[in-house]
C-alpha cells in the first residue's frame, strides 16, 4: 500500500514538474512574442534615425566669390531685372577655377564644376539682389562665402561614398575626390544646417530637395478631410445612437460602416479615380480630391469612435434632461453631445493621423507628380508627405536615402504629436460616471 | 463671379437671417398683450436661417453639377463646322485646350484662332451662368425670407420644425456611408463590366498568364495582352500567407501574454508601444522592406547559395506580418478579455495551471472571436498596397517558392493606373476588374469576420 502510494506521488510529482515546465515554456513564448514586436519597433527607429539624421546637415564649401561687373551687370545701370538674368553659376565656376588653377582640360573642368550645386548660384543671386539696391558698389567686390555643394560632394564628405573603393565603382572620380580632400585639408568644407530640406519642394538635385511642398499639400488635404468627415461622422453617430430605431435599415447602415472601416484603402482610390476625376471632372493631383477620398476613408473611423463616446454617456444624463422638459434634440445637443465631444475629438484625431499616413489612394488619383512649388490653395497640384517618401524611396541616389529616412522621421513626428494630443485629450476629459 | 463668393454670400445670409429672426421674435414678444411664445427666439432665428439657406444650397449644388455640361455644350456648339465630324475624344481634347487657354495655363498660350474664339464663348457662357445663378439665388432668398418672416408669431412652433430639420440633416449624413459603399461598388463594377466586354470573365478568373502590355500598333509582337489573373491571386495569397504565418502566432501569443501574464505596469507600457507599430504608415514599412529586409535576405541567401530574389515574397511577407502583429494582438486582446473570469476560476479550482487554463478553457471559449480577428487580418493583408508596391516584383510568376519574386493584385492596380494611359484600353480597365475582385473578397471576409466577432461578443454580454 505504502509502496503504491509513493509510486503515485512520484508519478504525480513528475506530472507536475512536466506541467510546470510547459507553463514556463508557454509563458516564455508569450514574452518572446511581445519582445519580437517591440524589438522590431526598436530596430525600426534605430535604422531610420541612423540613416536619417545626417540629412539634417549638408556640406558647404568656402569659396572666394568675385562679383564681377562684366558678368553681373555689363550695362552698368544696376537694373535688377537684368541682374536677375545674369550667370551666377558662372561666378561659382570662376571661384572654383581660381581655387584650382591647374585644371584646364575641358572634361576635368566640368568635373570640377560638378562639385558645387546649382543651388550655389541661386544663393548668390539672392544675395546680390538683396544687397545691390542699398549698395550699388556691392558689384565689383569680393567676399568669401559658404556655398552649397552638390549632393555627391556631400556624400563623400559624410562618408556615404567610400573613398577606398575603385574609381569605376564610385559616383565620384579620383580627381574630384582629390579636390574635395584638398578643400577639406585647408578647412574650406563644413557641414551646415540643411535648410533646403525643410523649406524646399521636390527637386531632381538631392541637395535642393525638401519636404515643405509635400507638408503643405498634406496640410490642405487634412483640412478638407477634417471639414468633411468630422461633421458628417458626428451627425451620423448621433442619428444612429440617439434617434434611429433598431430595425433592419439601421442594422444595414451599421454593418456597412463597420465594413467600410475594413475596406482596403486602394479601393477608395479607385472610387476617387472613377467618380471624382473621371465622372465629375475634378482636377487630378489637387488636395481637394485627395481630401475627399481620405474623408470617405476616415468617416467610418470617426463614426465608430463617436458612437462609442455617445454610449459612454450614462442614460441618467438623458433622463434628467428629459425630466425637466427638454426635447429629445435639446437633450442630445445641450447635454449628451458636450459630454461626448472629447471622446469624439480623440477618435477624430486618430482618424486624421491615419489619413495623414495614407498614400495608396493618393497614388490612384495622380498625386504622384513631381511637385516643385509649394501649393497656394487646395486646388493647386500637390503631393503629400507619405507620397513624397514613396517617390524618394524609388530613387537610386544615395543622397535620397538619408532624405527619405529624414522625411519618414518628420512624418512619424507629426503622427506622434497627433496621437499624443489624442491621449492627452482623453486623459484630461476622461470621466467616470 | 466666383463660386466661393456665392457660397460666402449664402453663409452671410444664414447668419443675417438667424439674427433677424431672433430679433423679430424678441420684438414681437416684447409687445404688450403678446401671448407667451411657444419657442425661444433662437429657434425662430434658426427657422428663418434654415428656410433661406437650405433651398439655396440645393440649387447651388445642382448648378455646380450641371454647369460644366452646359459650358461644354455651348463651347462645342460655337466651334466652326470642321469640328462637327470630330470624334468624342477630339472634342474633349479641344474643350480642354479651350479651358486651359482661359485659365492661362502656360502650355496653352499658342493656340489657333478657333480656340481663342471658343475661349471667348466659354468666358461669356461662364459669366452668364454665374450671373443667372446669382440672380436666381438672390430672388429665392428674398422670397423665402419673406415667407418665413411672416410666420414668426407667438403660437408658431418653430422649435419642433427646426428640430425636425436637424434630424433630417442627421439622417442625410448617415446616408453618406451607404452612398460610399454603393459608389465604390457601382463605379468599380461599371468599369469592370467594360473590361469584361473585351476579355471574358472566365479568361480573367482562370487564365494562367498575366501580361497586360497591349501594344500601341497592331503589328507589334505580343500585342494581344493576356489577362489571366491567377498568378496575381497566387502571389497575393503567397505573400498574405507568409504574413499571417508571422502575425498570427506572434500577435496571438503577445495578446495572451499581455492579457493573462503581464503585470499592469508592463501592460501599460507595452500595449501602447505595440500600437505605435500599428500607427506607422504603410509606406514606411514598404521603404523598410525594400531597402533593409530585401537586401538582407538576399545577402543571407547568397551566403547559403540560395537564389533569393531581392524582391522575394518572403521579405515582403515578413514585413507585412510585422505590420499586422499589433492588429492581431489588439483584436485578440479584446476578445480574450471578454472571456468571463468565472471560466478561468473554475479551471483553476480544478487544479489546472495557468497555461492549461489558457489553452484548454480561455482559447476555446475565445476561438470564434480569434477566428474573426484573423479573418480581418487576412483581409487587411490582401488589401495592403504600399508594402507590396515598393518591395514586391512586377512580373507575374505563378509559384509557391517564397524566395521568388511575385506580384500581387494591388501592385498591378497601382502599376496599371499610375502613369499615362488612355482610359478605354483593356489594360487600364483591367485594374478595375482586379479592384472589383479585391473589393468583393475583402467584403466577404469582413462581413463574415464582423458577424463572428459580434455573435461572440453577444454570447458573453
Amino acid at each position: 500500500m505504502t509502496r503504491s502510494n509513493s509510486d503515485l506521488k512520484a508519478r504525480v510529482g513528475a506530472g507536475i514538474r512536466r506541467r510546470y515546465w510547459h507553463e514556463r515554456v508557454f509563458r516564455a513564448l508569450g514574452f518572446g512574442a511581445l519582445l519580437v514586436g517591440l524589438a522590431f519597433l526598436g530596430f525600426f527607429f534605430y535604422t531610420l534615425i541612423a540613416t536619417g539624421y545626417t540629412a539634417l546637415r549638408q556640406t558647404r564649401v568656402l569659396l572666394e566669390i568675385e562679383y564681377r561687373a562684366e558678368t553681373l551687370d555689363p550695362a552698368g545701370n544696376r537694373d535688377l531685372a537684368e541682374i536677375r538674368q545674369a550667370d551666377f553659376q558662372g561666378l561659382v565656376r570662376d571661384a572654383l577655377q581660381r581655387r584650382f588653377p591647374e585644371v584646364t582640360e575641358r572634361n576635368s573642368r566640368r568635373e570640377l564644376f560638378a562639385l558645387m550645386s546649382e543651388g550655389a548660384g541661386l544663393e548668390l543671386r539672392n544675395r546680390v539682389l538683396d544687397r545691390v539696391p542699398g549698395n550699388p558698389d556691392f558689384i565689383g567686390t569680393t567676399e568669401s562665402l559658404w556655398l552649397l555643394a552638390a549632393a555627391d560632394t556631400d556624400m563623400v564628405v559624410k562618408g556615404h561614398i567610400d573613398r577606398a573603393v575603385d574609381e569605376s565603382l564610385r559616383r565620384v572620380s579620383d580627381a574630384q575626390l582629390g579636390w574635395i580632400e584638398a578643400l577639406e585639408a585647408d578647412g574650406s568644407v563644413a557641414l551646415r544646417f540643411n535648410k533646403y530640406f525643410f523649406t524646399g519642394g521636390n527637386s531632381s538635385d538631392p541637395e535642393l530637395a525638401g519636404i515643405w511642398a509635400a507638408t503643405v499639400g498634406s496640410f490642405y488635404m487634412l483640412i478638407v478631410t477634417l471639414a468633411l468627415s468630422f461633421p458628417l461622422g458626428v451627425a451620423t453617430a448621433i442619428y444612429l445612437e440617439e434617434f434611429a430605431r433598431k430595425n433592419r435599415w439601421t442594422d444595414l447602415i451599421e454593418v456597412n460602416i463597420n465594413n467600410l472601416a475594413a475596406v482596403p484603402s486602394i479601393v477608395f482610390g479607385l472610387l476617387g479615380l472613377s467618380l471624382f476625376i473621371n465622372t465629375f471632372g475634378l482636377p487630378r493631383q489637387a488636395p481637394v480630391v485627395g481630401g475627399l477620398v481620405l474623408s470617405l476613408m476616415t468617416l467610418p473611423v470617426i463614426i465608430i469612435a463617436s458612437r462609442a463616446a455617445l454610449t459612454a454617456v450614462p442614460p441618467s444624463i438623458r433622463d434628467a434632461a428629459l425630466a425637466v422638459g427638454a426635447s429629445r434634440m435639446q437633450t442630445v445637443l445641450h447635454h449628451v453631445l458636450p459630454l461626448a465631444l472629447p471622446g469624439m475629438l480623440t477618435g477624430t484625431i486618430i482618424g486624421m493621423a491615419r489619413a495623414l499616413g495614407e498614400s495608396a489612394p493618393l497614388l490612384m488619383i495622380g498625386m504622384v507628380a513631381f511637385i516643385v512649388d509649394v501649393p497656394d490653395s487646395p486646388l493647386d497640384a500637390a503631393t503629400a508627405l507619405p507620397v513624397q517618401v514613396y517617390l524618394w524611396a524609388e530613387l537610386p541616389e544615395r543622397a535620397f536615402v538619408e532624405r527619405t529616412s529624414a522625411a519618414i522621421l518628420v512624418l512619424l513626428a507629426f503622427l506622434l504629436l497627433m496621437n499624443l494630443t489624442a491621449v492627452l485629450l482623453r486623459k484630461r476629459f476622461e470621466r467616470r460616471y | 463671379m466666383e463660386l466661393s463668393t456665392i457660397l460666402f454670400a449664402i453663409a452671410g445670409l444664414a447668419a443675417l437671417s438667424y439674427v433677424a429672426g431672433r430679433q423679430r421674435a424678441i420684438l414681437v414678444g416684447a409687445r404688450d398683450a403678446a401671448p407667451k411664445f411657444h419657442s425661444l427666439p433662437g429657434y425662430h432665428g434658426a427657422y428663418l436661417a434654415f428656410w433661406c439657406v437650405l433651398p439655396l444650397l440645393l440649387v447651388f449644388a445642382a448648378w455646380v453639377v450641371l454647369e460644366p455640361s452646359f459650358l461644354r455644350a455651348s463651347v462645342l456648339a460655337a466651334l466652326p463646322s470642321e469640328f462637327a465630324t470630330a470624334s468624342g475624344d477630339e472634342l474633349s481634347l479641344t474643350y480642354n485646350q479651350v479651358r486651359n487657354f482661359v485659365e492661362g495655363s502656360s502650355v496653352a498660350q499658342n493656340v489657333s484662332a478657333d480656340i481663342a474664339a471658343a475661349a471667348d464663348v466659354y468666358t461669356a457662357a461662364l459669366d452668364n451662368s454665374r450671373l443667372l445663378l446669382a440672380w436666381l439665388l438672390g430672388g429665392m432668398a428674398v422670397l423665402l425670407f419673406a415667407i418665413a418672416w411672416r410666420r414668426i408669431a407667438p403660437a408658431f412652433r418653430a422649435r419642433n420644425l427646426v428640430e425636425k430639420a436637424i434630424e433630417y440633416l442627421f439622417i442625410a449624413a448617415s446616408l453618406v456611408a451607404i452612398l460610399t459603399t454603393i459608389g465604390i461598388f457601382v463605379s468599380v463594377l461599371f468599369e469592370a463590366i467594360r473590361f469584361f466586354q473585351q476579355v471574358s470573365v472566365f479568361d480573367f478568373l482562370f487564365g494562367l498568364d498575366w501580361s497586360p502590355q497591349t501594344a500601341i500598333r497592331e503589328d507589334q509582337v505580343g500585342s494581344s495582352g493576356a489577362f489571366g489573373a491567377v498568378p496575381l491571386f497566387g502571389g497575393t495569397l503567397l505573400i498574405s500567407g507568409i504574413a499571417m504565418l508571422v502575425a498570427a502566432p506572434v500577435g496571438l501569443m503577445a495578446a495572451i501574454y499581455l492579457s493573462e501574464y503581464a503585470s499592469p505596469r508592463l501592460r501599460n507600457y507595452a500595449k501602447p508601444m505595440l500600437e505605435i507599430l500599428a500607427g506607422i504608415p504603410t509606406v514606411v514599412y514598404g521603404y523598410f522592406a525594400a531597402l533593409t529586409v530585401g537586401p538582407l535576405l538576399r545577402g543571407v541567401g547568397d551566403s547559403l547559395n540560395l537564389p533569393v530574389s531581392s524582391e522575394s515574397a518572403l521579405g515582403v511577407g515578413l514585413v507585412m506580418g510585422i505590420m499586422i502583429i499589433p492588429f492581431v494582438s489588439s483584436l485578440s486582446d479584446d476578445v480574450i478579455n471578454a472571456v468571463p473570469q468565472s471560466l478561468r476560476d473554475g479551471s483553476y479550482g480544478l487544479g489546472a495551471t495557468q497555461s492549461e487554463t489558457i489553452r484548454q478553457v480561455v482559447l476555446p471559449a475565445a476561438l470564434p472571436g480569434i477566428v474573426g480577428a484573423l479573418l480581418l487580418a487576412i483581409s487587411r493583408a490582401i488589401g495592403e498596397t504600399m508594402i507590396v508596391v515598393m518591395a514586391a516584383g512586377l512580373s507575374a510568376n505563378l509559384t509557391v517558392n517564397p524566395l521568388d519574386s511575385v506580384t500581387t493584385v494591388t501592385v498591378q492596380i497601382v502599376t496599371l493606373l499610375t502613369g499615362d494611359q488612355e482610359f478605354d484600353s483593356a489594360k487600364t480597365l483591367s485594374a478595375f476588374a482586379l479592384g472589383l475582385v479585391l473589393f468583393l473578397v475583402t467584403l466577404l471576409l469582413n462581413v463574415i469576420a464582423l458577424n463572428v466577432v459580434r455573435r461572440y461578443r453577444e454570447q458573453y454580454e
